[in-house]
């Protein structure tokens, strides 16, 4: 809907004069880009963050006594002869 | 319980071998849990899957080889596991229940914490393969060809996985997926995908 609105915005204005032209650099678009730049890492970062605490909260559960019992078990089972 | 290993004294090599492995293991079961989660979700589930992945690892030591990863070896047998079970109810059921009650909100801080929720949403939705790509790297801590060998695919597959995954994530998150027009998931999926294409420079 307003995407037409932000093309024009985003479209380089004309240069005033032949120096502008030589050395002409399209701020806008390159300010937001390093703008969008910017918010996507810090999002990734976010991300990578929340990613990491989701993990790391199981890692640091007390392991159910069970785990043990089972691996006790296992053990007692291979170390039977034959 | 130390005085009562010694007394087990006629030791043989290999005894020292699964007494040093069954440690390892031991210090691996958190991770294992961890893991298994991000896979199924559900909890009781996934420590289920656990405890069998976690009694195959004790079951096949003579075949682990010493200097290799562990910590990588227990999770391809728990990966494994999981396939061969196709216990995924983290994708086809959770994400039924939980997206019919839950909402997301688009985010306009991009530095702003992600709720869990909006978090574990975002994950489902993500193709099973990406997600336990992503997982591992961003979470595990593994380098891309350990991935790749848990996961048995190329390297080069492996990372784009995890980059594929990262995009999609966060255009999920930004766009914020389930509006409250109630709009159906995959319609909502549809726009999401070209947006994250449109944003792959960013990223």
């Amino acid at each position: 809907m307003n995407s037409d609105k932000e093309h024009e915005e985003a479209r380089p204005s004309p240069p005033k004069d032949a120096d502008e032209m030589i050395d002409h650099h399209p701020r806008i678009g390159r300010e937001k880009i390093a703008t969008a730049f910017e918010e996507g890492h810090l999002r990734q970062q976010a991300i990578g963050v929340r990613l990491r605490q989701m993990f790391d909260a199981v890692v640091n559960e007390e392991v159910p006594d069970e785990f043990l019992e089972i691996l006790r078990r296992a053990d007692e089972r291979g170390s039977e002869p034959g | 319980m130390s005085l009562t290993a010694g007394v087990r004294s006629s030791k043989t090599r290999s005894d020292e071998d699964d007494d040093l492995f069954k440690a390892a293991l031991v210090k691996l079961i958190p991770h294992m849990r961890a893991f298994a989660r991000s896979l199924c979700g559900d909890a009781t589930v996934a420590d289920d899957l656990a405890q069998d992945a976690m009694v195959k690892a004790w079951a096949a030591r003579a075949s682990f080889k010493v200097g290799t990863n562990m910590k990588a070896w227990t999770f391809m047998i728990l990966r494994n596991q999981f396939y061969s079970d196709k216990r995924r109810s983290w994708r086809e059921t959770q994400l039924d229940q939980d997206a019919a009650e839950r909402t997301l909100v688009a985010v306009d801080d991009p530095s702003a914490p992600i709720a869990l929720n909006e978090m574990r949403l975002a994950l489902a939705m993500l193709p099973a393969e990406q997600r336990e790509a992503l997982i591992l790297v961003g979470a595990g801590g593994f380098a891309y060809e350990e991935v790749a060998e848990i996961c048995g695919c190329a390297v080069g597959t492996a990372k784009s996985r995890v980059s594929r995954a990262r995009r999609a994530l966060h255009a999920i998150l930004a766009s914020g997926v389930y509006e409250r027009d109630g709009r159906p998931a995959s319609e909502a999926m549809g726009s999401i995908l070209s947006e994250a294409s449109r944003l792959k420079f960013v990223l």
